[in-house]
């Protein structure tokens, strides 16, 4: 293959979603925190694609595809929970969060 | 000689465009998280899908590349554009109010993880990581990509039909149920808070 190998892309994949860890975990507005998600879910998506290309096995783009379709079905589902939070006038905090709390 | 000669050139492009790419998806990636304004977050984050997509079409995956551009970078980021715009902005100190023991177990879990995971990448995972298969030019093709969907795959392609329809219907519940209880609230007042309970947090 042209280019790096796949531990290349494999690091790549890992600092992002290290960023998308780090994000969910210390940012408080739920959109941020969706938009974190969505950068976890796409470094898993990027090293399952480089391990296809390593493997020589196109099931690993197809598992890309699926993902990708999940990935819309949560945003769709956490942005109207969102919408619905911001209609009841509930503080978009994620830490204030709390009614379900024991 | 020429032949040897264009396939260095060749190798020296994909390795700037590699470069460029990664730089890209790491910056914005950063500017994702650091941002305090969500708006600017979801146009890095575009950014962010669109530098992937350069990434695919080096792994020869061209199909996956173009449906991200299309499905994620133009569907889902327009979504959440629209969404944060009806919120209206609202930026926020991006880590004020977290405690600092929070936040300090936030960062080392996440230092943790890289760390661990790039160590078993350097030391090659058992020798697997280093030889690579060899592909034919049909790698990856949407060809490729929808016979293995109606055959291998034929179940996951029909659970994906299942989820994006629970995606939708879930969106319209959220969204106009949200609506009538407060449209109840507004017309009835207090009526319809005997009637119906409605949790403390309703206007």
């Amino acid at each position: 293959m042209l280019g790096p190998s796949v531990s290349a892309y494999l690091v790549l994949s890992v600092v992002l979603f290290v960023t998308g860890v780090i994000g969910v975990l210390l940012r408080r507005s739920p959109l941020i925190v969706l938009l974190a998600l969505e950068l976890m879910l796409n470094a898993g998506n990027l090293a399952l694609i480089a391990f296809a290309r390593h493997s020589g096995n196109t099931a690993g783009q197809i598992f890309a595809l699926v993902v990708m379709v999940v990935a819309a079905a949560e945003v769709v589902v956490g942005l109207g929970l969102i919408v619905a939070m911001s209609r009841r006038r509930v503080e978009l905090d994620v830490d204030k969060l709390s009614s379900l709390k024991g | 000689m020429s032949l040897l000669v264009a396939s260095t050139a060749g190798e020296v492009i994909v390795w700037i465009v590699w470069v460029l790419a990664g730089l890209a998806l790491l910056v914005s990636g950063f500017a994702v998280v650091l941002f305090s304004n969500p708006f600017y977050s979801a146009l890095a984050l575009i950014g962010n899908l669109g530098s992937l997509a350069v990434l695919y079409l080096l792994l020869s995956a061209e199909f996956v590349a173009a449906a991200q551009v299309l499905v994620y970078a133009g569907a889902v980021m327009v979504m959440f554009l629209f969404v944060i715009a009806y919120i209206g902005e609202r930026a926020d100190e991006p880590f004020a109010g977290r405690r600092s023991l929070a936040r300090v177990a936030a960062v080392v879990a996440g230092v943790a993880l890289l760390v661990e995971i790039i160590v078993v990448i350097v030391q090659d995972a058992g020798g697997r990581l280093s030889t690579q298969a060899e592909i034919s030019g049909a790698f990856g093709s949407p060809r490729q990509i929808g016979t293995l969907f109606l055959t291998d795959h034929l179940l996951a392609f029909e659970v994906t039909s299942i989820i994006l329809l629970v995606g939708a219907v879930g969106g319209v519940v959220l969204g106009s149920g949200a609506r009538r209880r407060m449209d109840d609230n507004d017309e009835e007042g207090g009526a319809s808070a005997v009637q119906q309970p409605a949790p403390p947090e309703a206007a």
